[in-house]
């Protein structure tokens, strides 16, 4: 059970050291964007989620409506839904409903990645230790920001509200050299969201997104259906 | 305006329940080939777009943020981790900025 626990929790820590940078500049995309520190932090603590958290304060920020909100999260963070529904299947005879409960509020792309790669069926125990290390280093990481976000020059600051999207090309960019589908996807989104972003302004930016991603992943799943197993 | 503590409560609230809807419930595997397609390109298709343009506005200096960009878009192609390329692309943008 203990061993279970500080393996999870080691198998988190490369996650939490990134999520600290990481979300360092979330933290600071939050202040910039008016929120305080306690706020910041609470949407990290709560929410446990890169792209959903930097839209959901682009609609905090330009005081969208709650059903823009619901929307937004609602499409940006459905790929959990696919996660979870595969780690459902991974998972051994020691997740009861409370352990369920508790470990999906965790899932998150890389602590997902982790998981599912394990050679075997995962417990509860492990999961808690798999998501504890990079839950620290998340909200750390926010505080961090968010505080220093008002102390380093503006300059840096600046400059570090870039290093979400860094992430974001580092995660989508090593599995479109392998399958050129996903290319297409990438394209796709990438010029509606552009075209709407340009010619479309009054669209919520956030919203655009998910306009964008949505036609994007029919069009591309239409094309290029993923056969079983991949 | 509406408090900010609402909007964090509905925010967490959807995040929460997408994830913890199918992980309790759900034991079986979607059936439909179509769906299952799109539910696989869509993170892909959000994260690029979340990423364009707004990338080129994320500094407040489109040339810083474009070097930036660059060099993200390079350190990714050869499958630098995550927390190389956040860096990289920082330390970047935040290097030209003294020259531009």
């Amino acid at each position: 059970m203990r061993s279970d626990y500080l393996k999870g929790m080691y198998h988190g820590l490369p996650i939490g050291l990134g999520y600290l940078s990481v979300s360092f500049g979330f933290g600071i995309t939050a202040v910039n964007a008016g929120l305080s520190v306690l706020e910041a932090v609470g949407i990290s603590l709560t929410n446990l989620t890169s792209a959903g958290q930097v839209a959901g304060v682009a609609i905090i920020a330009a005081a969208g409506t709650l059903i823009e909100m619901i929307i937004t999260q609602l499409v940006i963070n459905i790929r959990y839904s696919l996660m979870a529904i595969s780690l459902s299947q991974k998972v051994d005879g020691s997740f009861n409903t409370l352990q369920r409960l508790l470990v999906s509020f965790g899932i998150t792309d890389e602590i997902y990645a982790v998981a599912i790669a394990q050679p075997n069926k995962i417990s509860a125990t492990y999961m808690k230790g798999l998501i504890l290390t990079p839950m620290i280093g998340w909200v750390c990481g926010t505080l961090l920001g968010a505080v220093a976000g008002n102390l380093l020059p503006q300059m840096l600051t600046a400059t570090m509200g870039i290093m979400l999207y860094g992430m974001f090309i580092a995660i989508i960019l090593p599995p479109a050299k392998k399958q050129h589908s996903i290319i297409l996807a990438i394209g796709l989104a990438v010029a509606i969201n552009t075209l709407l972003y340009y010619c479309l302004p009054m669209i919520n930016s956030g919203f655009a997104v998910v306009i964008s991603a949505l036609l994007s992943s029919v069009v591309t799943a239409l094309f290029f259906p993923v056969k079983e197993g991949e | 305006m509406m408090s900010v503590i609402i909007y964090i409560a509905v925010m967490a609230g959807v995040t929460y329940l997408v994830r913890m809807l199918p992980f309790t419930l759900f034991r079986k595997q979607i059936k439909s080939q179509f769906i299952r397609s799109v539910l696989y390109y869509l993170p892909y298709a959000v994260l690029a777009a979340m990423t364009f343009p707004g990338i080129f506005y994320s500094t407040g200096n489109t040339v810083t943020a474009a070097v930036g960009t660059l060099v993200a878009l390079v350190l990714a192609y050869f499958d630098l981790p995550l927390i190389v390329v956040a860096i990289a692309a920082a330390l970047s943008a935040f290097g030209v900025g003294f020259l531009v």
